[in-house]
């Protein structure tokens, strides 16, 4: 989906809030918060993918004025309530106001994952373009790689595609690469000596 | 009690809506005695940048080790007893005076745990993550790490399973340093890649 979450090269949002050394937790509500997503995902089973995905699905405005312990809460909530161990009601009525969760899944499940892509495609030094698809769920392919040209630096192996796990109990493997990408071809904006590396599934490249 | 789309009651504070789906998931037995504290106790005195300092140390210290570290972070990490979630598929990767390394997620909050711990506040927030895989040169100058204008910058976005840490360059005065006086030199931000030794 093309959400909120997929912040890569967005624009206006000022400068980055950085401090050398903070505390691991701000506040307590904030370990908790992160131990309760742990607890929901270990108790229905959940995938990194669907897990990532339900924080994904969070309305935007609420993703863009809340802290990440927030969405890791929200989250929590609301895997919590669509694998039926809480209803939204009682969570409102335990916290004595509105519970905002996140908004439903629009991809269709997952039936056949499809036989997993085997040999890697593509080996270091060969050049891929990212496909340009606009996929209804959780990718881990952000937009703005997308339809880009770049060059595979290393190969790490075969994982789960996140696309599928995030709707499925089924699984398909693939091999993933660092793809190198020149960032005057990603922005148009003549930077010289920067690459941007992003970690990539097979099936989202193309050979170029 | 959610009004209508129109007009939505208000929110209840975050500190309430933690304690309610607490107190159900304990309800329904969903919640080990002790466990929210062993995850926040663990995070917060355990599994930390310490650890990463640690690795760079030893990186300084011994060019086998080096040799070993960057052509199989995971093992090599692992030597030093480092290892678990986040930290399953280690890519590490070397500062020197022309290339300068940093790292990133767009998508969520991908970070090294077992060497580096939790991300801070900022590495998850927007600014951070929109404008480090845009304009790298100029956020970092923003953030205090100059660099020579000819060098060399590789933004790694952890997009996948590889989570990334910065061997930042051995500083100079160090000579004759024991291991652990070394590892008292590495900040979390030079394992990240915002600031240089």
């Amino acid at each position: 989906v093309d959400g909120i979450h997929d912040l890569g090269g967005m624009q206006g949002f000022g400068a980055v809030d950085h401090s050398p050394a903070e505390p691991v937790f701000h506040e307590p509500w904030e370990g908790r918060a992160r131990a309760l997503l742990e607890a929901v995902s270990g108790a229905v089973q959940a995938s990194g993918g669907e897990t990532r995905h339900s924080i994904e699905r969070m309305d935007p405005g609420h993703y863009l004025t809340s802290s990440y312990y927030e969405h890791w809460l929200t989250a929590a909530a609301t895997l919590a309530v669509e694998h039926g161990l809480v209803s939204p009601e009682e969570l409102e009525a335990r916290a004595g106001g509105r519970f905002p969760l996140s908004g439903p899944v629009h991809a269709p499940p997952v039936a056949d994952a499809g036989p997993g892509a085997g040999e890697p495609r593509f080996a270091p030094g060969d050049r891929v373009r990212v496909r340009e698809w606009h996929p209804p769920g959780h990718t881990r392919c952000p937009c703005y790689i997308r339809g880009k040209a770049g060059v595979v630096v290393r190969l790490d192996g075969t994982h789960s595609v996140p696309d599928i796990e995030a709707h499925s109990t089924a699984r398909r493997y693939e091999a993933t690469y660092s793809v190198r990408f020149d960032a005057a071809s990603l922005w148009r904006d003549g930077q010289r000596g920067v690459w941007v590396h992003v970690d990539l599934w097979d099936s989202y490249l193309e050979p170029a | 009690m959610s009004g209508d789309a129109h007009h939505p009651a208000p929110m209840a504070p975050v500190e309430h809506r933690v304690a309610a789906l607490e107190a159900l998931l304990t309800e329904r037995g969903l919640v080990p005695d002790g466990f929210i504290e062993e995850i926040t106790r663990r995070y917060e005195t355990e599994i930390g940048p310490m650890n990463g300092a640690r690795v760079v140390a030893r990186a300084w210290a011994d060019p086998a080790y080096k040799q070993r570290l960057l052509a199989d972070g995971t093992a090599a990490i692992a030597e030093l007893g480092f290892d678990g979630p986040e930290g399953h598929h280690m890519v590490v990767v070397e500062n020197t005076p022309a290339v300068h390394n940093v790292i990133v997620c767009t998508l969520c909050s991908c970070y090294p745990w077992p060497t580096l711990g939790l991300p801070p506040a900022w590495y998850k927030d927007p600014p951070y993550r929109a404008r480090m895989v845009r304009e790298p040169r100029a956020l970092l100058a923003e953030m205090g790490c100059e660099l020579p204008g000819d060098a060399e910058i590789r933004v790694w976005d952890s997009s996948a399973e590889v989570r990334y840490l910065v061997l930042p360059e051995r500083p100079p005065g160090t000579e004759g340093m024991s291991e652990a006086e070394l590892a008292g030199c590495v900040s979390r931000d030079s394992m990240i890649g915002v600031a240089r030794l």
